[in-house]
């Protein structure tokens, strides 16, 4: 559905982003995971078509019939929305649908369907007449959601979508994303600077760290070779209770360690 | 019912040909402004609809002086003054603020040369009232299609701009993203702003215009939930105002100082305030009624949370 391959993007003479490849499919809900600064929104923006990389290319494929909508459905990070707007949830969601257009649109049931229809796919249509900024950030996030789906997407991209829950509301979103994958058959791609939240629902995993990445299942990638390979020192991942923290290790000199693990690496990708 | 109309209405308003001018320009305005205004609230644009405004005196009073309608001189103004607050500091909200003030300032001296000069020179001692608070009965009949065609021309872009400008006004990262032209939006939405200001400027006065280009819309975002409702809703508020504002003027020459009417500007911006004050009032009493209202329904779902943390532990 997303493929990115060989991207490389440098801005104001910095290396963000350095030959990242990855993969993410159809039904599958993948994350994005790095800590802040680490290339996520730029990659985001590079698959958007925003950012020109300046090697390297994203790709995303559609499927074959005729489309009019867009194929990436996207919710940026951290939109603030002011309680005083004359805006109600399906106002929102009404814009998802055609916002980038001009002109004025008429209601008609088309639409109102649409509407109806993105709104109850996110559980939504409790709060759909109330107005968007006076709702709480995870409510906010399910209108942003069905403003991200209500154009029918093949892709879903969300920017930090988890930033600023508290942990039921994490958990909800969460949830809720990894249905919409499995439902109606979307690649979604979430960032996320903290990966536990995602780990009980997501399918593959995209680790950015020193503008390089590393892709596959959590298993394949959340190891202490692979990960310390893309910090460049040695960095410890510890399991506490199906939770997973990564840690700088104790050696940070220690690069006879690190050689060791490149190795390590090295082998085990091949095998 | 004939005591009722005569007493609103005082005797010879409908024959009135300047008061059938004041109703129709002033109705028009009203109307354009509302819903140019209800995007000036929703955009938190009132400093710049207000600049924009106070820099058309300057054409104004210009046009006064080289004896044209002040209409021309505040519609060149103001849609050169958008112009200008685009090309300079359009990258920092900071510098475009200031550079904002500075152009303004400017204008405003440019301002009371000319009408320093209109009543000095051209003996028309009543220019700086008429420009800076306006004279709806002073709206001559041959002006009245031109400020119908202004005000069409207004309303058109905003409806052409609908829909990317609602979402760049909601969340301008939202409509970039969709690939909204975020930026070439704003300086339509400007010209359009320029278009309304500077009519409601040539009706109710350059400093009383961002009244009506503000308050009806204001008072809309606190009453309806929408922005096709706030549209109507600010309208509707506006066009009462106006007309209302130049019945009671009409009136007033019956008041003291008798044969001396009062400001029909000064009528329509107490008008539009007052409305303003009254939606605030249903408001602070329904909040407090949906605070409560919310406590109560989160409540379940609150000590749901507090139980599952206190479990985990």
């Amino acid at each position: 559905m997303l493929v990115v391959e060989n991207v490389d993007v440098r801005l104001g003479g910095r290396e963000v982003l350095r030959d990242v490849s990855f993969t993410v499919h159809e039904g599958e809900l993948t994350g994005l995971i790095g800590s802040n600064g680490a290339g996520k929104t730029t990659l985001f923006r590079v698959v958007l078509g925003l950012t020109r990389p300046d090697s390297g290319h994203a790709v995303v494929r559609g499927d074959d019939r005729p489309r009019t909508s867009p194929l990436v459905g996207y919710v940026p990070q951290k939109i603030e929305l002011d309680p005083d707007l004359p805006l109600r949830a399906r106002d929102l969601v009404a814009l998802g649908l055609d916002g980038h257009r001009f002109g004025f649109a008429l209601p008609s049931s088309a639409r109102r369907h649409a509407v109806e229809e993105a709104l109850d796919g996110v559980d939504a249509r409790r709060f759909a007449d109330a107005r968007v900024g006076t709702l709480s950030g995870g409510e906010q996030q399910r209108v942003m959601i069905a403003y991200a789906l209500v154009s029918h997407p093949r892709l879903l991209l969300l920017d930090e979508p988890l930033a600023n829950l508290d942990l039921r509301s994490e958990q909800e979103v969460v949830e809720l994303l990894a249905r919409v994958a499995r439902e109606q058959r979307i690649a979604v791609l979430i960032s996320a600077h903290e990966m536990n939240p995602l780990l009980p629902v997501m399918d593959r995993v995209v680790y950015l760290a020193g503008g390089r990445a590393a892709s596959g299942t959590t298993a394949e990638v959340v190891r202490p070779d692979v990960l310390s390979r893309l910090y460049g020192h040695h960095v410890d991942v510890l399991h506490v209770h199906g939770r997973v923290i990564v840690v700088a290790g104790p050696t940070l000199g220690s690069d006879e360690a690190l050689r060791a693990e490149q190795a390590d690496a090295a082998t085990s990708t091949k095998a | 019912m004939a005591d009722f109309v005569s007493l609103v209405f005082a005797p010879g308003f409908f024959e009135s040909g300047p008061v059938a001018s004041a109703v129709v320009a002033g109705g028009v305005v009203a109307a354009v402004s509302a819903v140019v205004g209800v995007f000036t609230v929703m955009r938190g644009q009132s400093f710049a609809g207000h600049a924009l405004s106070d820099m058309g005196t300057t054409g104004g009073s210009g046009a006064f002086l080289v004896g044209v309608s002040p209409l021309w001189g505040f519609v060149t103004v103001s849609v050169v003054a958008v112009a200008a607050m685009e090309l300079i500091g359009i990258r920092r909200p900071r510098g475009r603020d200031v550079a904002t003030g500075i152009v303004f300032g400017a204008a405003l001296g440019l301002a009371a040369l000319f009408l320093y000069w209109d009543t000095t020179v051209r003996n028309a001692s009543g220019a700086a009232m008429t420009i800076l608070f306006g004279s709806l009965f002073t709206v001559s009949s041959s002006t009245v299609p031109i400020v119908v065609v202004l005000a069409a021309a207004s309303l058109a872009l905003v409806l052409v701009l609908f829909r990317p400008l609602l979402l760049a006004s909601t969340s301008s990262d939202l409509a970039s993203a969709r690939g909204v032209p975020v930026r070439l939006v704003g300086i339509g939405y400007l010209l359009a702003m320029a278009l309304a200001v500077s009519l409601s400027a040539y009706t109710i006065g350059a400093i009383l215009s961002t009244a009506l280009l503000v308050g009806p819309a204001a008072t809309a975002a606190r009453l309806t939930k929408s922005p096709l409702s706030a549209m109507l809703c600010a309208t509707a508020l506006g066009v009462v105002a106006v007309l209302a504002g130049i019945v009671l003027a009409y009136d007033s020459y019956g008041w003291p100082p008798v044969g001396h009417g009062w400001p029909v500007s000064f009528f329509v911006v107490t008008l539009i305030f007052v409305f303003y004050v009254l939606a605030g009032i249903p408001r602070r009493w329904r909040s407090g009624h949906t605070g409560t209202d919310l406590s109560t329904t989160d409540a379940p779902r609150r000590a749901h949370l507090v139980h599952g943390l206190v479990g985990k532990r």
